[in-house]
């Protein structure tokens, strides 16, 4: 069973993001860029899969510019077996139907019967891409799952969701897509030997213009705004009596 | 330019922010229709008293109790002929579902608005809401959740009528096999009022008992800073942060919390924040409306003992 594992490059989620006044759109100009969190998780649970001898090959994909490369050669030291490359001329804002639509093209091509990738990327924070890429395929689909048992014939998985209500339960037959909450896995560190590995795995190259889909955009971002963390007037107490005083009064409690 | 709601029901109860979709979708469209699936024809009732809808639509089949995203993204999509707005509430239900919609019909979702500038143009949050965007969908039909704090929760008064749509279900390739609900005595933690949150500060899992304790008292929700949940002091759904969740009640206390940046973007919108810290140059403590600048396990203590 191959897996193939989507996965996005975005601002280090430990900086903060910056709006250039002048173009009214997010600075990533010299932004130090890492591997979406969730994307991460994925990783780990391939990875898991191959290790456990239930899947024949892990694949890493990404869509960008060149230096997306990056985050594909962290993939491939954490462990993935090789990676492809969509590559894009110039910055594109591609958006979730998109990519959704290049994703499936790739699928279809491997032949890969599941699919597993983050809930979400922290920088556009959409939740979509692995739904509508369920939808395109007509896949079944398991979202924000916190865990995964694949059955022992490899025709079907159990998969835990973290829902409003609680954690749901579903069997889903493959060929499936999951998208992955935090708490299914602790994603492991490249090690030094693992790190150097990498630069030797296969790694294909494929122009996005090869595959002749429509990227023009459905949605324009007009402009953005830095909303902030901004300061507040902070008043200084001394004990638990005022605490709750000045609650009571601010009609809180 | 009608509107199609898709309504969530908790139990025979309209969801909250199905309210607030509604509210939304007012600003867009004179002509308001609610879809609901569900297992039950009953549940019609507090679906047509709504203020604001013209007519329920229900699909009724004992197969929509647990709805499956495959099954339900296509009768979604078959029921949205004739609409040009399809809106529904940011939820887990409607998150798993309205993008795959999306799929089907060719269209660009759009998740979590916040406010509605014109009937195509659209604020919405991204890095967690430390930028605000202003989007425009060049979209025919458009396909989008709304924030449930970010609209007024439209109330009951009206009587829509009720029509039950018949068509088959289409198969599907997953099954439902259990709901283990929130067992919590506490609020959950997106939706409470007040939240107690602790950090790296508290040093122990054993300590963390002393939030949870004030939490108690407050009947407050329970959070964590990702530093709290990294060191093991509590697990991560109780994660507040940029990759935990994003919270907005209307008081936040946060103990023992320095503040980095994905901790100050999930919880930054709270409508008063009380910080109690021992660093006054925390980045937590810029953010606060009230500081008590002390030795938090003397002042969890106190606080704890205190007679309301």
């Amino acid at each position: 069973m191959k897996i193939i594992i989507p996965i996005k490059r975005v601002l280090d989620p430990y900086t903060q993001a910056r709006v250039n006044k002048q173009t009214e759109q997010v600075d990533l100009t010299n932004a130090k860029m890492a591997m979406n969190p969730f994307c991460e998780i994925a990783v780990e649970e391939a990875l898991t899969l191959k290790e456990s001898g239930a899947a024949s090959e892990t694949i890493a994909v990404s869509i960008g510019t060149g230096k997306t490369v990056d985050t594909l050669r962290t993939a491939l030291a954490m462990g993935v077996d090789r990676a492809i490359f969509i590559k894009t001329e110039s910055e594109l804002d591609l958006q979730p139907l998109h990519i959704g639509k290049i994703l499936a093209n790739i699928i279809k091509r491997e032949e890969a019967e599941l699919i597993i990738m983050g809930k979400q990327a922290v920088d556009n924070d959409n939740n979509q891409t692995g739904q509508i890429l369920s939808g395109l395929l007509d896949y079944s689909l398991g979202t924000f799952i916190s865990k995964f048992d694949l059955s022992s014939d490899a025709s079907s998985v159990e998969v835990s969701r973290e829902i409003d209500s609680g954690i749901e339960t579903r069997k889903l037959n493959l060929p499936a897509i999951v998208t992955v909450d935090l708490r299914l896995n602790e994603p492991r560190y490249a090690s030094l030997p693992n790190i150097m590995k990498a630069r030797s795995k296969p790694l294909e190259t494929i122009e996005l213009d090869s595959l002749g889909i429509d990227t023009s955009p459905r949605i324009k971002v007009i402009s953005v705004v830095e909303s902030g963390t901004k300061d507040r007037a902070s008043k200084q107490i001394n004990s638990a009596e005022e605490l709750f005083s000045e609650l009571n009064q601010m009609g809180v409690l | 330019m009608s509107a199609l709601i898709l309504i969530e029901l908790n139990g025979s109860e309209v969801n909250a922010s199905s309210r607030a979709a509604i509210t939304a979708a007012s600003q867009l469209s004179d002509s308001i229709d609610a879809l609901v699936l569900t297992n039950d024809s009953s549940n019609s009732e507090s679906v047509s008293k709504l203020a604001g809808i013209n007519s329920v639509k229900m699909i009724v089949d004992d197969s929509l109790e647990n709805v499956n995203v495959e099954v339900a993204s296509k009768l979604i999509a078959d029921a949205m002929s004739g609409y040009k707005y399809l809106v529904s509430g940011s939820s887990t239900y409607s998150k798993n579902i309205l993008p795959r919609v999306g799929a089907l019909l060719d269209v660009q979702p759009i998740s979590d608005v916040c406010e509605i500038k014109s009937n195509n143009t659209f604020v919405r949050p991204l890095y967690a809401g430390n930028i605000m965007a202003t989007v425009e969908s060049s979209d025919e039909t458009i396909i989008m959740t709304v924030r449930a704090t970010a609209f007024e929760h439209s109330g009951d008064g009206g009587s829509a009528e009720v029509e039950i749509l018949s068509t088959s279900i289409p198969a599907s390739n997953s099954t439902f096999i259990s709901l283990q609900e929130s067992q919590s005595e506490r609020p959950e933690l997106t939706t409470a009022a007040r939240i107690v949150s602790g950090g790296r500060g508290l040093g122990s899992k054993e300590n963390f008992a002393l939030i949870e304790q004030l939490a108690d008292k407050l009947d407050a929700a329970v959070g964590a800073s990702r530093a709290a949940v990294d060191a093991g002091f509590i697990s991560n759904d109780y994660q507040v942060g940029q990759t935990g969740k994003v919270v907005a009640p209307q008081l936040y206390l946060a103990v023992g919390i320095s503040g980095a940046i994905q901790h100050l973007a999930g919880m930054k919108d709270s409508q008063v924040i009380v910080v109690i810290n021992n660093d006054p140059d925390a980045p937590m403590s810029r953010m606060a409306d009230l500081v008590w600048q002390t030795d938090l396990f003397g002042a969890l203590k106190e606080l704890n003992e205190y007679q309301v």
